[in-house]
């Protein structure tokens, strides 16, 4: 999609019938998706309207289990998956091969979060068990788990500085939890919220946390205070997914109301 | 016997919870005063270039309506 017009650029068709995730090369080269089809798949990205692009797919992982989330690593050419079957694992575009896999979730995982910097070679990942887990790419082992979550954790996203990542929850919660401190630092709730939070993301300061419900709107909460700055309204059914855009003018929020929507 | 290969199992996969748990409880933390500190300070420096924070002026917002609405 062009954001700024509204058009539709490319629409790849999915041999499965749910995607649930999809994800962008650092390039901007080539896109990975995968879904119920226990693979994640790549396609290198081409404007020429006579090119094919579901000819040029290419299968890199493979899961026992739904495929939940999805990142390029730093390159092009390394892809990391969440899966349901419980484990993470990271992959090499060409060969396909599994470079690294990561054991540890008791239950299916269902988000995946890479660590900012250029350097970075840890990520966290959240699970139905409850557990949000950090692990180091190179070694394959869990280096912090932090499980003070009431449900599954849908989300997790690294602070635009690396030291903390903040989490949401279908226990209605979002929490804050520092990598250095090594505990939750802050919680991000009110009573009147009931129903979890499927998706959230900074803003490039760091300083607003904006999450997605599924009561159909998405929350504003100062970082720093744990208080909530504003709600918005707009979507008809629940916001599955949210990001703020590299350049932080904007984000868009994704629902199962069929609609993606940028706020300004 | 299955019973037997079961129990070895579990003592295994303790045995494996507790070595994590041994490595988790040792490595170095620091105060949460000191990190929500630094938390702080970077959210201070970096609120100036956060345009959803600060704002930006309309003539370079590209999301801005470029029509006004006519009402048929």
């Amino acid at each position: 999609w062009d954001s700024f017009t509204t058009n539709k650029e490319h629409a790849v068709t999915m041999p499965c019938t749910w995607v649930m995730a999809c994800a962008y090369a650092p390039s901007g080269c080539a896109i990975a998706c995968g879904g119920l089809d226990n693979k994640c798949s790549v396609y290198p990205l081409t404007f020429d309207k006579n090119e094919n692009m579901a000819a040029k797919k290419k299968s890199v992982a493979m899961h026992t289990n739904y495929l939940s989330a999805c990142s390029f690593t730093n390159s092009d050419m390394q892809i990391l998956t969440a899966s349901g079957d419980g484990t993470c694992a990271l992959w090499d575009v060409e060969s396909g091969q599994l470079l690294q896999s990561f054991h540890g979730h008791g239950a299916d995982v269902l988000c995946l979060d890479l660590a900012p910097s250029e350097t970075g070679n840890t990520f966290v990942s959240g699970g139905c068990d409850k557990k949000a887990m950090v692990w180091d790419m190179r070694s394959g082992q869990c280096v912090q788990a932090f499980e003070t979550h009431e449900s599954d954790i849908n989300s997790v996203r690294y602070y635009p500085s690396g030291d903390a990542f903040a989490s949401g929850s279908d226990d209605a919660t979002c929490r804050l939890y520092d990598l250095r401190a090594d505990r939750e630092v802050a919680i991000y709730s009110k009573e009147s919220i009931i129903f979890g939070a499927s998706s959230v993301d900074f803003s490039l300061s760091g300083r607003l946390l904006f999450a997605g419900y599924n009561d159909y709107t998405i929350n504003v909460w100062d970082v720093l205070k744990g208080s909530r700055v504003s709600i918005l309204f707009g979507h008809e059914n629940r916001v599955s997914t949210l990001r703020v855009s590299p350049d932080g003018t904007a984000f868009c929020s994704g629902s199962w109301d069929h609609t993606l929507r940028v706020w300004a | 016997m299955s019973s037997k290969t079961a129990s070895t199992n579990n003592i295994a996969q303790a045995r494996r919870t507790v070595q994590q748990l041994r490595m988790e409880a040792s490595i170095e933390r620091i105060k949460v005063s000191k990190a929500s500190a630094d938390l702080m300070s970077y959210c201070e420096e970096h609120a100036g270039s956060d345009p959803l924070l600060t704002g930006i002026p309309t003539s370079e917002n590209p999301f801005k309506d470029k029509k006004t609405c006519i009402i048929l």
